[in-house]
């Protein structure tokens, strides 16, 4: 594919408000984990965006009010974005620029609410409850569309814990295709009860802060995030945007719902179509962020699937245990954090590790390391077997 | 700019349009549209066990996405699908909600993994024993626009075929007082990046960012109305209509409230129809 250059990037999660937030915790090592004090559910840890519920959307789009379309407007209003959508509206038209975001359960917290004040004799949800703009999965793209002022497509993708990860790959398409000259790509997921249900019924939460590539994990912490890049034409001639996306590769497991192929067929197939669609040998790659999730299955799955492509040769790390497992948002909270990598020449170890996992094959950092990142492959995969490779570098403007 | 491909298989189902054979007739106008009951199909890739597992939502994506691929020859396994929905699985969602706001909040571990949005998807892919790419877009009343748009635009960057399916399920009470869907609706279209000796039909579609008209984008056929307006898959009711009446034509489908997409249709000559 012809690399496509990020213009601007915005990141909230446990992390902090910020790209600069997000790289000074990762630099400290420092986790946003804390014990879950979500609704009524203490069980395992979580990554809570707490400035989420002071955040009010625009009067004219009170009506997308929910957690998730309030984390999102935090990252639009982070990081200079909305100011650099100004430009490319000035620069493209606000009709040639596509908004393609992904989510898990987007505002599902909404309808929980509701189903929770339904009228005690006849069941009725309340009325000021607005399932079409909170809820329903085209919501998130809606109101990013909206609040940016923008006219072009929309789509939200929903391939589970996939889901932001495969918007880059939609976004790549319209704009290889001139349907769209610039595209906002990211997504959000917010804490619910069902998925911090959900992943325990499943006996997947960890009782303590995910521990990913550990010897010891015993699963995940779930976080929430939002995060948004705006991806344009590296042709364009944009000057002083370190980072472009090289190559991005989808495949499916085609093997169960919810758990991973044993030999990692899918994650392999989908990390080599990345590699194709970048024209790179995987010896390119300097640095993998994994999916990483902390879970038994996830993560030594993955080990085999990056060792059959990349060897031993290359630093891998999980960055779950700094922000937990941010679902539908973790492709696009890895992808900012990857960029992060290849800027400013810093991989972030794993945390929470006191032992990397034995049985592991490829080179996973347990510590955080200086070195030069020319190419950094992200992984995400998902329910329903859905896999997700994104590679990013340098943009071609900032090589010598 | 527009994206160009073809339809070479097609695959249909909801009340009274059991199938592309039968539907077509309807479609054509050569007989009159009954939305009676309709037995449900039965998925031919999913083996017994797990037909039971799904919802009639998945079986309903799963049966019209093999009529689609047998008639267009193409192996399950050797395409890119793109799906679309709405409202996902209703049922499984709202008994998952019934639970969290009950004193006893433990989710069943499959319904859990059931209520992702690519259900189908993820079904389609292991019925199928497939590697290939499963998306799954959403865009309310809009998601066939959506994932049409999608479908064309993955199609035309990677030159495979493209499996579209979009299907919508009424959702069940109280969620249906929030979001009425009409009746439950299936399509599923084979495309092809280039010309087929079987092909159909071919379609381009380019994205407008202007209003919709309406007449340009409801079914000829004002007995389809109610459906194509009601539910988010039947607004490729009028799309079909052209297909069926084998006959060139233009006409547009909403996209957001404030744009749309144009799409020319146009039949092919085939061997098989002389």
């Amino acid at each position: 594919m012809e690399p496509l250059v990020l213009t601007a990037r915005t990141l909230v999660s446990a992390l902090g408000v910020g790209l600069a937030a997000t790289l000074a915790a990762l630099r400290a090592r420092r986790s946003g984990l804390r014990p879950c004090d979500f609704a009524d559910i203490r069980h395992g840890y979580i990554g809570r965006v707490a400035e989420v519920e002071e955040t009010v959307l625009p009067p004219a789009l009170e009506h997308f009010t929910c957690r998730n379309n309030a984390l999102a407007a935090m990252a639009l209003a982070t990081d200079g974005f909305a100011e650099a959508l100004a430009r490319a509206r000035a620069r493209y038209g606000p009709e040639r620029i596509a908004v393609v975001v992904g989510t898990s359960t987007s505002g599902v917290l909404a309808t929980e609410e509701a189903y929770r004040q339904r009228d005690p004799t006849d069941g009725a949800l309340p009325a000021m409850f607005d399932f079409e703009h909170t809820h329903e999965l085209g919501s998130l793209a809606r109101f990013v569309r909206a609040a940016l002022g923008l006219s072009g497509p929309a789509l939200t993708l929903s391939t589970a814990c996939a889901s932001s990860a495969r918007a880059f790959v939609d976004a790549a398409y319209l704009l290889a295709t001139g349907v769209a000259d610039a595209a906002v790509v990211g997504g959000a997921d917010s804490l619910c009860r069902l998925t911090l249900r959900g992943f325990s019924a499943l006996e997947l939460v960890s009782a303590r802060p995910c521990r990913p590539c550990d010897a010891k994990r015993d699963g995940l912490s779930i976080g929430e995030a939002a995060g948004f890049v705006l991806l344009e034409r590296a042709s364009a001639g944009l000057h002083g945007c370190p980072v472009a996306l090289f190559g991005c590769g989808a495949s499916s497991d085609g093997y169960h719902l919810s758990a991973p192929h044993p030999e990692g067929a899918g994650a392999i197939a989908a990390m080599r179509a990345a590699l194709q669609s970048a024209r790179l040998r995987p010896s390119s790659i300097d640095y993998i962020n994994l999916h990483g999730t902390g879970t038994v299955a996830n993560d030594a799955v993955e080990d085999k699937a990056v060792f059959a492509v990349f060897g031993d040769q290359i630093p891998v790390s999980s960055t779950k245990g700094f922000t937990g497992h941010t679902l539908g948002a973790a492709g696009i909270v890895e992808a900012i954090i990857t960029t992060l990598a290849i800027e400013h020449g810093f991989l972030p170890g794993c945390l929470n590790v006191s032992e990397v996992d034995p049985s592991f094959r490829a080179e996973v950092l347990t510590e955080n390391r200086n070195a030069e990142v020319r190419y950094a492959l992200s992984n995400s995969f998902g329910f329903g077997g859905s896999n997700c490779s994104l590679i990013f570098g340098l943009a071609p403007s900032e090589r010598v | 700019m527009s994206l160009s491909g073809f339809i070479t298989g097609v695959g249909l189902w909801a009340p009274g349009l059991a199938g592309w054979p039968q539907g077509q007739g309807v479609l054509a106008g050569r007989a009159p549209y009954e939305p009676k009951e309709t037995p449900l199909p039965t998925p031919p890739l999913l083996p017994p066990a797990e037909r039971r597992r799904v919802g009639l939502a998945v079986r309903l994506a799963l049966s019209v996405a093999s009529e689609a691929l047998i008639m267009a020859g193409l192996l399950p396994n050797a395409v890119r699908a793109v799906f679309g929905t709405s409202n996902g699985d209703g049922a499984v969602l709202h008994a998952l909600l019934e639970t969290l706001s009950s004193a006893e909040p433990q989710l069943s571990p499959m319904q859990f993994h059931n209520s992702v949005h690519n259900a189908a998807a993820g079904y389609w892919t292991i019925a199928a024993a497939s590697s290939m790419p499963a998306s799954c877009v959403s865009l309310y009343d809009w998601s066939f626009s959506a994932a049409l748009l999608a479908a064309m635009g993955e199609l035309a960057a990677e030159g495979t075929p493209v499996l579209l399916c979009v299907y919508d399920v009424p959702l069940p009470e109280p969620l249906a007082q929030k979001r009425q869907t009409f009746g439950a609706f299936a399509v599923a279209l084979a495309l092809s990046p280039r010309p087929q000796p079987s092909a159909l039909a071919s379609l381009e579609v380019k994205f407008v960012p202007e209003p919709v008209v309406s007449a340009r984008e409801r079914p000829r056929n004002e007995a389809f109305h109610d459906l194509a307006e009601g539910n988010s898959a039947a607004r490729s009711l009028r799309l079909l209509e052209a297909l069926a009446r084998e006959e060139r034509e233009a006409f547009s489908l909403g996209y957001l409230e404030d744009a749309r997409l144009d799409i020319v249709l146009s039949p092919c000559s085939r061997a098989r129809q002389s």
